[in-house]
């Protein structure tokens, strides 16, 4: 007997029993149509993160005061080494350099008429709009003039302009940061992404922050942008040279700094993605499995309520392996079918999703194909059984089966 | 000899008993016979028609098919003799309710890997006087109308000798004598056949006949054919 005879056989009795066939694939449907469905889904969600934070740019660096280790012990002083001069050497001597914005953060006190908020305030250079890619909506950003006057203007994040003033010009008008007043020249547009989200700032002049606000001279960060993503790897170098000479580090000795480089985190970024994926995958994949016992359980009984089917036929003159081959194509049609039920579902049900919930929903041809063969061997390993079980009864005792 | 029998015995191993079904059967059929085989229940006629359709296999004795010995066998190539050189009527038919009357026909030359079954098939149906009903099911059909189906498929694949167990026992008189009308005339164009029954009336049809009692051969006789030749079909 062939395949193709073989398949007809199997088809004819599955018609045969519609709605049996169809719960019994109903398993391997849901099955396929999960895996589908969270892999779609968790591509777009990926591919969402990662053109947000390429929005931002790919090119930068950031430089924190990391700590120095001695001995394993944190040493203290270290996180107060990185001043404004290191901003302004990196910026004058590391070739590839584009922009570097030194800054300073702390929480602040921000307050407009009677409306009152706890809010990051960042002081940085004039780079900083251009560094961070931060587009100002409405105003300007301050010159350095500004920065060198220690002048109290500030450009509000789009969410500051919501909370204090819900959303209406906030350009000219005054905000109190912890009592001082400050002139609002800009709103920026949102950004939305992580990474220090600047939404939720107020950007002021690096000088102002850090002898007005704050009281400091130290910073909390380097932003550094390079000029192409090539280069990134070469300034990332140049920084760690410079800041090395500069703070006296001896050969040997641990860098009291540490430099994150956008790259790495768009990397992890896509890592945990990937893992998420994997991991709900997993577990569609599990669903597939249950659909497989299903398969499993209905062709046992089917072997049994066709016991005398497999002694005629054995009585006719098939072998063991035209019975096994003909239970075994069975359970993998069912399965294969499934598949394809599943596969169809799968994509409506993705696209049906990310219609209603603004996702992004990529399928991927390689989920698809790998849930239909995962599907087809579902139907083979969980058939395997129950026609091997047909393919050994004897003839005579399955033509007696009442 | 188309059948050469020598000692043939079967024991069921139930356990604690042990059961002798048939104990040292000597037998030889020629081509073309017409044996019927009677005995009281659990005299072992079943068994018997078991072993020679090779559907079982003997515990002890040889058994020749066309002069090649069938015991030691794998399962294989039993199935390949069930299938090619011997055809079974069975009392309950044994149909497949899925498929037509053509496509149980069909089922013997698909696993022979016949090409045009289809032809053949309906050719076997047309011998058997159930052409008309080619696309029918079996519970579309009458019980003699089943058993003509069912002998079309034993046929299909020129067996060497037709074995049938019981073949009228689900038969009311009239269709039963249709289907021994057919056994007749397939006996009369040189089929071998060997017929279990308990009619006497029945087993009046053969040219011989063989009676068991408690798993052994009590008696072997030629009958006389003053019946009409061909089973009267004019």
């Amino acid at each position: 007997m062939n395949l193709y005879e073989g398949i007809r056989v199997a088809l004819m009795s599955l018609v045969h029993n519609k709605m049996r066939s169809f719960l019994t694939m109903l398993g391997v449907i849901i099955g396929v149509a999960a895996v589908i469905i969270v892999v779609a889904i968790g591509q777009g969600l990926k591919k969402d993160t990662m053109s947000r934070i390429e929005r931002m740019g790919t090119n930068l660096l950031m430089v924190n005061p990391g700590p120095s280790r001695r001995g394993g012990v944190v040493q203290e002083m270290t996180v107060i080494n990185l001043k404004e001069e290191d901003a302004v050497e990196i910026a004058k001597t590391v070739p590839g350099v584009a922009g570097v914005a030194p800054e300073v953060r702390g929480r602040v006190q921000a307050k407009y008429r009677s409306r009152n908020t706890s809010i990051q305030l960042v002081g940085t250079s004039v780079d900083y709009a251009k560094v961070r890619n931060w587009k100002i909506t409405e105003g300007r950003f301050f010159d350095d003039s500004e920065v060198r006057g220690r002048k109290r203007v500030c450009v509000l994040g789009s969410q500051v302009v919501t909370d204090l003033f819900y959303g209406k010009p906030a350009i000219g008008e005054f905000v109190r940061i912890n009592g001082m007043p400050f002139e609002i020249i800009g709103t920026a547009a949102e950004v939305g992404a992580m990474w220090g989200s600047p939404d939720s700032t107020i950007v002021a002049p690096l000088t102002t922050v850090m002898y007005r606000v704050l009281g400091q001279d130290n910073l909390s960060s380097i932003t550094v942008s390079a000029r192409s993503a090539e280069d990134v790897d070469k300034v990332e170098k140049g920084i760690e040279v410079l800041l090395r000479k500069r703070h006296r580090l001896r050969p040997g000795q641990d860098n009291d700094f540490n430099i994150m480089k956008q790259s790495m985190f768009l990397e992890s970024m896509a890592e945990a993605g990937e893992t998420m994926t994997r991991l709900l995958g997993a577990i569609a994949l599990v669903s597939l499995l249950v659909g497989g016992v299903g398969i499993m359980n209905i062709m046992l009984v089917s072997v049994t309520e066709r016991t005398r089917e497999v002694g005629v036929r054995k009585a006719v003159g098939a072998r063991k392996l035209d019975i096994l081959a003909q239970f075994l194509v069975e359970s993998v049609v069912l399965s294969t079918i499934g598949g394809v039920l599943g596969i169809l579902v799968g994509i409506g049900f993705s696209q049906l999703i990310a219609r209603q919930s603004g996702w992004t929903a990529i399928i991927s041809v390689s989920s698809i194909i790998y849930s239909f063969l995962f599907a087809g061997a579902v139907g083979i390993f969980f058939g395997l059984w129950p026609a091997k079980k047909a393919a050994d009864m004897d003839p005579i005792a399955a033509l007696r089966y009442e | 000899m188309l059948v050469e029998v020598r000692g043939l015995t079967k024991v069921y191993d139930m356990g604690k008993l042990q059961v002798n079904a048939l104990n040292g059967v000597d037998l030889d059929i020629a081509a073309g016979e017409y044996v019927a085989i009677m005995g009281p229940s659990g005299c072992g006629k079943t068994t018997f028609m078991n072993l020679l359709g090779c559907l079982d296999t003997p515990t002890a004795g040889t058994y020749r098919l066309a002069g090649q010995p069938v015991e030691g066998l794998t399962d294989n190539q039993l199935a390949q003799i069930r299938n090619r050189q011997i055809g079974f009527v069975f009392q309950t038919f044994n149909l497949l309710p899925q498929l037509t009357a053509l496509g149980n026909v069909e089922l013997p030359m698909l696993y022979a890997g016949v090409r045009d079954r289809h032809e053949r098939a309906l050719a076997a149906l047309e011998r058997v006087g159930m052409a008309d009903r080619a696309y029918h099911r079996p519970a579309e059909l009458s019980g003699g109308q089943r058993q003509r189906v069912a002998i079309a498929r034993a046929l299909v694949n020129d067996p060497s000798i037709l074995l049938a167990d019981e073949p009228t026992g689900n038969l009311d008189s009239h269709t039963g004598a249709e289907v021994l009308d057919l056994f007749s005339t397939l006996h009369g164009s040189g089929m071998t056949l060997v017929l279990v029954t308990h009619d006497s009336s029945v087993a009046a049809r053969a040219t011989r006949l063989v009676r068991f009692l408690d798993g052994m051969v009590v008696s072997d006789e030629a009958l006389s054919r003053n019946e009409l030749p061909g089973g009267g079909t004019s």
